[in-house]
């Protein structure tokens, strides 16, 4: 038996869940999925129609809000009473600190952003792992009679399957300190860029856009193809942009349809950030840079003269 | 306050790698590859500087790494930080629990000298080459302190830490009482560049060498590998403006317009 660890905010279900029930099923068929806290009512029915035998429901007077140590003690109580084979958590934020927790409490080894797990009844589970933003893939190996690993986003598709799954809550025992760290407040803005991260198209600068008003053809190009604004590393350590808008390893991660990188070079940090887009434009003067590896098409040229007149183009082709 | 910053030396990722012969890491010799930090580790260091500068007490810099690691913690003492301790390794790679094992022994030490006891741990969420999201969590259940993570916002007034997360489009407060383990992301702040009197003042600072003792790592590295997409070459639409109707097509057929 595996137990995955859901994830959702405000009620949402993270669809990484999902994804994390339809791994967990690849290991052995009969999974468990811990939901702490008041999820939406279809959250439930949504993890059962992708094959969990169980939902367990933690609901406590103190959970009003995320708490990572409170979901990790629950996490625990469930482990106790299960004996699940491995417990897989979202390679999202809170999937990551959560396992974390659960792993430092036990002294347990755990594999954070792993895109593909195999257990091992002798204790020598062997997984594949990004490193470097998943630049680079690492085999490991993870000596622990229980396996603890975080899935990363999108590295296997969620899947339905045909099951007649059960929900059931329970209380879990939290001591107050449980729930010290918590969401306490929320603040609308992120600080602009909102919508990167789900954007079909964006339009990305970088060293080569020369400096903020350099941005401008960007955002007039942007506006025409309903896309996102991005940028690279240097332009927000820069000041040019806000950070919020930075795709790379540290920045946001994306996978948009079309990412049209502009006087971008591609170093390994970038690329960490952009490499799921299906298609990526490369506007760069230089043939040799980098990005020109990763691009599926590319304009040599500088995109000072290519983009007004890609505006221009766009502008009218639109009628 | 006294404020401890955990870095770690990586190599300089600039454009392509080259693995070393059994594939057990990126080849940093033969490709002279550069080292750095990652840029949470940065930013966690100019926040450490910006705080002390504000509350008085004392930031230092702890890395777990091979003795070079000198040269990144130089930088950092070029901005502002006061001391070093490197936690020397022979090169081999500690698994994320014994690397917060030994980094928690170095909090418990203190700051030395009749410092006092360390008030703040700042790292980053997570290591720009392993990336295990959980040293920081570790070190806190080690300590006995809280642990608030992926921190893009930061303030600490009266002993309390107030701390700003991004989630989608919007922002997670949380607020801890220190001691606690923070661990922070780029965009915290922007890092200062280290000065030419900075770079002066940092060889005069202390950078203490402490002997590590590794043990059996329990998520152990067996190979790694390149991601099959690093194959690919772009198709060339044309140079400068001539290309624009080609890019045009694209995107129709695309369908973004």
């Amino acid at each position: 038996m595996i137990l995955v660890i859901a994830d959702h905010d405000l009620g949402i279900l993270d669809p990484l869940s999902l994804q994390a029930v339809t791994a967990a099923r690849s290991l052995d068929p009969e999974v468990h999925v811990l939901l702490v806290g008041a999820a939406d009512a279809d959250a439930a029915p949504q993890l059962t129609a992708h094959g969990a035998a169980a939902v367990h429901v933690a609901q406590h007077d103190a959970l009003t809000d995320y708490a990572p140590l409170a979901s990790a003690r629950a996490a625990l109580q469930l482990i106790d009473e299960l004996s699940p084979r491995a417990v897989i958590a979202t390679g999202s934020p809170r999937g990551n600190e959560v396992l974390a927790h659960v792993a430092a409490i036990r002294d347990l080894p755990m594999a954070a952003d792993c895109v593909s797990l195999t257990l091992d009844d002798a204790g020598s589970h062997q997984v594949v792992r990004n490193r470097w933003g998943g630049n680079l893939l690492e085999t490991a190996l993870v000596h622990s009679p229980l396996l603890l690993a975080t899935l990363a986003p999108h590295a296997i598709p969620a899947a339905e399957a045909s099951a007649a799954g059960t929900v059931r809550e329970f209380t879990p025992t939290l001591d107050p300190s449980d729930t010290a760290v918590r969401v306490i407040d929320r603040t609308g803005d992120a600080g602009g860029g909102i919508g990167l991260a789900d954007a079909r198209v964006i339009v990305s600068g970088g060293r080569g856009v020369g400096g903020p008003e350099g941005f401008k053809v960007l955002e007039d190009l942007a506006a025409l193809l309903g896309a996102a604004i991005g940028c690279s590393r240097v332009v927000t350590s820069a000041g040019w942009r806000p950070h919020s808008e930075q795709v790379g390893q540290t920045g946001t991660k994306v996978a948009p349809d079309l990412y049209i990188a502009c006087g971008i070079s591609g170093a390994t940090q970038h690329i960490a950030g952009c490499r799921n887009a299906k298609t990526i434009i490369a506007i760069n003067t230089d043939k040799d840079a980098p990005i020109m590896g990763y691009a599926h098409y590319a304009v040599i040229g500088d995109l000072h003269s290519v983009l007004p007149a890609l505006v221009q183009a766009t502008r009218e082709s639109k009628g | 306050m006294n404020v401890a910053v955990c870095v770690k030396r990586v190599p300089l990722s600039g454009g392509r790698w080259v693995l070393n012969a059994d594939s057990t890491d990126i080849d940093t010799e033969s490709s002279f590859l550069g080292f750095t930090l990652s840029p949470h580790e940065e930013v966690a260091a100019e926040a450490a500087v910006q705080l002390v500068e504000a509350n008085g007490g004392s930031s230092t810099v702890i890395s777990l790494g091979v003795p070079e690691s000198a040269e990144q913690i130089r930088d950092l003492l070029a901005i502002g930080i006061d001391r070093g301790v490197i936690v020397e390794t022979d090169g081999s790679e500690w698994d994320p629990q014994a690397t917060a094992a030994a980094l928690a022994d170095r909090i418990r030490a203190g700051v030395g000298d009749d410092g006092g006891a360390f008030d703040l741990v700042l790292l980053g969420t997570e290591a720009a080459d392993t990336a295990d999201y959980q040293v920081g969590i570790r070190m806190a259940h080690a300590l006995g302190w809280p642990v608030v993570t992926n921190v893009k916002g930061l303030t600490i007034t009266a002993g309390v830490a107030r701390c700003e997360r991004a989630v989608g489009s919007h922002r997670e407060v949380y607020e801890v009482a220190l001691p606690a383990v923070i661990t922070v992301k780029d965009g915290l702040n922007i890092p200062r560049y280290p000065s030419v009197p900075g770079r002066i003042k940092a060889r005069k600072k202390p950078i203490d060498m402490v002997v590590g003792d590794r043990p059996q790592p329990r998520l152990q590295k067996v190979r790694v590998e390149l991601p099959a997409l690093e194959e690919r070459s772009a198709t060339v639409l044309g140079t400068g403006a001539d290309a624009v109707p080609a890019l045009i097509d694209i995107f129709k057929q695309i369908g973004v317009i």
